[in-house]
C-alpha cells in the first residue's frame, strides 16, 4: 500500500518535471533507469552477473534507427522491432552463456557483446565510428509530432512507465518467485522440480528486450545511434547504476541511473569532465566496500529498523 | 620451390603464424595469471589488463628514472606491480571474503577504471615509444621468413615463465600449499598454514604475470593507458575456452588460440577481431565446461 503510494507521487513529480528541468536530459535518464531496471532483472532478482547488456542497448538502438531511417516504419514499431531484435540476441547469447555459472556467465557475456561490437564497428549500416546519425523522430499514434520535446518527453514517460510496470509484475509474479529462489540456492530449486535453465533464459531474454526498449527509445530520443551505447563500458555502467541504487529492490536501478546520469552530467561541464571514468570507478569501489545494499537497500534497511 | 600456398606467399603466412604466436604467448601468460589468482580467490581479476598496461609503463619508467634498462625493467617492473596488487589484496579484497565472487569482479572493474582512467588522464590516449634493447636488434632470415630476434625472444621468455609457474606449483612446497589451498582452505589453514598470506602472495603472483608481459609487449607496440582495456577480454574469452583448472590447459589454450587469430588474419581477414569469441561459441556448444576444465 505504502509503495503504490510512492509510485503515485513519483509518477505525478515525472508529469510535471519537464516544466522545470531540461526534458532531453529526463528523457536520457528515464531511458537508463529503464536500462538498469531490465539489468536488475537478471542480475537483482536472478543472481546472474551479465557484462554483455551494451550490446542489446546498443543494438537495439542501430536496429530502431535504421527501421526509421531506411525503412520509415512508424516510430512505436521501430522502437518494437528493435526491442524485439534484442530479445532474440539475448536467446542467442543467453543459450551460451547459461551453460556456466557464476563468474564465467560473466566472462561469456562481456566476450560476446565484445563480438558484437566489433560487428558494429565493421558494418556499414551502423556508420562505424560516425554513428547512425539523422534518425527522424516521427509522429507517435500517426498524429502526434514527436519533433516538440515536451511530447517527446510524454511518449518516453509512457513507454517508461508501462516497461517498469510489467517488469515490476514480472518480479512479483510466481515466475519472479522462482527465479529470486534459484538465484538463492539453484540446487534446492532443481531439486523442487524447476527447469532451471529455462527460467534463466527466459528471464535473460526479458531483460535483453527491456535493454533493447531502452536503447530503441534513447535512439529516437537524441536522433542518433553510435557505438558508446555498445561498448563494455556501458555495459560496466548499467551495473553500477543498479548496484548503487540497490539490487534487487524496484525502485533502485532508476534511483541508481539518476544519480550516475545527474553525476555525469554535472562533471562533464566541469573542470573534472575527464575525469569521470575515475570517479565512476571509485563509486564502484566503493559500493562494493562499504555499500552492497545500494541507496535503496539501505533505505528500506533502515526504515525496517526504525519502525 | 615453394613460393605459394594456396595463392598465399609464404613470407605473408609464416609472418603472420608468428605474429599470433607472439600474440599466443601473451593471451598464455595473461590468462595463466587469471588462473592462478582465481585458484585462490575465486574471483575473475578485471584488472588484469589494468596490470598489465602499468608494467608497460613501469618499464618506460624504469629506464628512465633507474637507467637499468630493459633487463633491469624485466625484473623490476613486475615485483614492483606486484607488490602494488599484493597491496590491493590486503587493503581491499580481503574485505570481501564470505560475499559473493561477483563482487570480487566489480570491485577489479572499479579498479580497472580508476587506474585506466588515472592514466588517461595523465598520459593522454596516444601511447609511448619503446625502443628494442640493443642486444635484440635486427633478426634471422629463415629463408621462409624473416625472424626478429625480438620477437622470437617474446615467445621464448614467455614459455619459459610458463614453464617456471608450472614447476613452482607442482614441483615445490609452497607450490602444494597453493594447491591445497584451492583444494580447501579452511583443512589447509587448519594445518597451521598461513592461509590469508598466501592468498596475498598468490594475488601478487598474478598481478606480476600480467606485469612480465605487460614488460615484453613494451618494445613491440605503443604504450598507452588502454592497452590492456580491450586485450583482457579477449583474454577471458580464451579462458572460457581452456577452463582455469590447469596452467598446462591455460598455455596451450593460449598458443593455439593467438595461431588461429593469425591464420584467420591471411585467409578471413574480416574475421580476424572476432574468431577467438567464434570459437568460444562453439566450445561453449561441444564442451561447455570448456576444452581443459572439470566443472565450471
Amino acid at each position: 500500500m505504502n509503495s503504490k503510494i510512492g509510485y503515485l507521487i513519483a509518477f505525478a513529480i515525472l508529469l510535471v518535471l519537464p516544466f522545470v528541468v531540461y526534458p532531453v536530459f529526463l528523457m536520457k535518464l528515464l531511458c537508463f533507469a529503464l536500462f538498469a531496471s531490465a539489468f536488475n532483472l537478471i542480475l537483482g532478482f536472478g543472481g546472474l552477473l551479465s557484462f554483455g547488456h551494451a550490446a542489446f542497448f546498443g543494438g537495439a538502438g542501430y536496429i530502431t534507427g535504421h527501421a526509421l531511417k531506411v525503412w520509415g516504419l512508424p516510430t512505436e514499431l521501430g522502437i518494437l522491432f528493435g526491442a524485439l531484435t534484442a530479445g532474440l540476441l539475448g536467446l542467442l547469447i543467453g543459450m551460451l552463456a547459461i551453460r556456466r555459472q557464476g563468474i564465467y556467465f560473466a566472462m561469456i557475456t562481456l566476450a560476446m557483446a565484445q563480438m558484437v561490437y566489433f560487428i558494429f564497428v565493421s558494418s556499414d549500416f551502423t556508420g562505424g565510428e560516425n554513428g547512425l546519425q539523422g534518425v527522424p523522430r516521427g509522429y507517435a499514434l500517426g498524429f502526434i509530432d514527436l519533433q516538440n520535446d515536451l511530447s517527446m518527453y510524454y511518449f518516453v514517460l509512457a513507454i517508461f512507465v508501462a516497461a517498469f510496470f510489467i517488469i515490476s509484475r514480472t518480479v512479483n509474479s510466481p515466475f519472479g518467485q522462482v527465479l529470486s529462489a534459484i538465484r538463492d540456492n539453484e540446487d534446492r530449486a532443481t531439486s523442487l522440480g524447476y527447469d532451471v535453465d529455462r527460467y534463466k533464459l527466459l528471464a535473460f531474454v526479458l531483460s535483453a528486450t527491456f535493454a533493447g526498449l531502452a536503447g530503441g527509445t534513447k535512439t529516437v530520443v537524441f536522433q542518433l545511434a553510435s557505438l558508446t551505447d555498445s561498448h563494455w563500458h556501458m555495459s560496466g555502467e548499467v551495473v553500477l547504476m543498479t548496484l548503487l541504487g540497490g539490487l534487487g529492490t524496484i525502485a533502485g536501478p532508476s534511483v541508481g541511473a539518476a544519480i550516475i546520469i545527474t553525476l555525469q552530467n554535472y562533471l562533464a561541464s566541469g573542470p573534472l569532465g575527464a575525469w569521470v571514468p575515475v570517479v565512476l570507478g571509485v563509486i564502484f569501489v566503493v559500493c562494493v566496500l562499504a555499500f552492497r545494499r545500494g541507496v535503496v537497500g539501505e533505505l528500506h534497511a533502515f526504515i525496517k529498523k526504525s519502525f | 620451390m615453394l613460393t605459394d600456398l594456396l595463392g598465399i606467399p609464404p613470407q605473408v603466412l609464416f609472418g603472420q603464424l608468428m605474429l599470433g604466436l607472439i600474440n599466443g604467448a601473451f593471451y598464455a601468460v595473461l590468462s595463466l595469471g587469471l588462473a592462478v589468482i582465481f585458484g585462490l580467490l575465486n574471483i575473475v581479476n578485471f584488472a588484469h589488463g589494468a596490470f598489465y598496461m602499468l608494467g608497460a609503463f613501469a618499464t618506460v619508467a624504469v629506464t628512465q628514472y633507474l637507467g637499468i634498462g630493459y633487463w633491469g625493467a624485466l625484473i623490476v617492473a613486475p615485483l614492483v606491480v606486484g607488490a602494488f596488487g599484493a597491496a590491493i589484496e590486503y587493503f581491499l579484497l580481503r574485505r570481501l571474503t564470505g560475499v559473493d565472487h561477483l563482487y570480487g569482479l566489480l570491485l577489479t572493474f572499479g579498479l580497472a577504471l580508476v587506474i585506466e582512467g588515472s592514466f588517461v588522464k595523465m598520459f593522454g590516449a596516444s601511447g609511448l615509444p619503446y625502443p628494442v634493447p640493443a642486444q635484440l636488434t635486427g633478426g634471422v632470415n629463415l629463408g621462409f621468413m624473416f625472424l626478429p630476434w625480438y620477437r622470437g625472444w617474446v615467445v621464448v621468455a614467455s614459455l619459459a615463465v610458463c614453464i617456471a609457474t608450472w614447476f613452482l606449483f607442482e614441483r615445490t612446497k609452497i607450490g602444494a600449499y597453493l594447491r591445497a589451498g584451492t583444494e580447501n582452505p579452511k583443512l589447509l589453514q587448519a594445518f597451521g598454514v598461513n592461509v590469508p598470506l598466501l592468498t596475498t602472495l598468490a594475488y601478487g603472483y598474478g598481478v606480476a604475470l600480467a606485469a612480465f608481459a605487460g614488460v615484453l609487449v613494451a618494445p613491440i607496440t605503443q604504450v598507452s593507458p588502454l592497452m590492456g582495456s580491450n586485450l583482457i577480454i579477449v583474454v577471458f574469452a580464451v579462458v572460457v575456452i581452456g577452463g582455469m583448472g590447469s596452467i598446462m590447459g591455460a598455455v596451450v589454450t593460449g598458443l593455439a588460440m593467438g595461431v588461429i587469430e593469425g591464420l584467420t588474419r591471411v585467409f578471413w581477414p574480416e574475421a580476424s577481431a572476432t574468431v577467438i569469441f567464434m570459437v568460444m561459441a562453439i566450445v561453449l556448444v561441444l564442451r561447455p565446461a570448456g576444452l581443459f576444465g572439470k566443472t565450471a
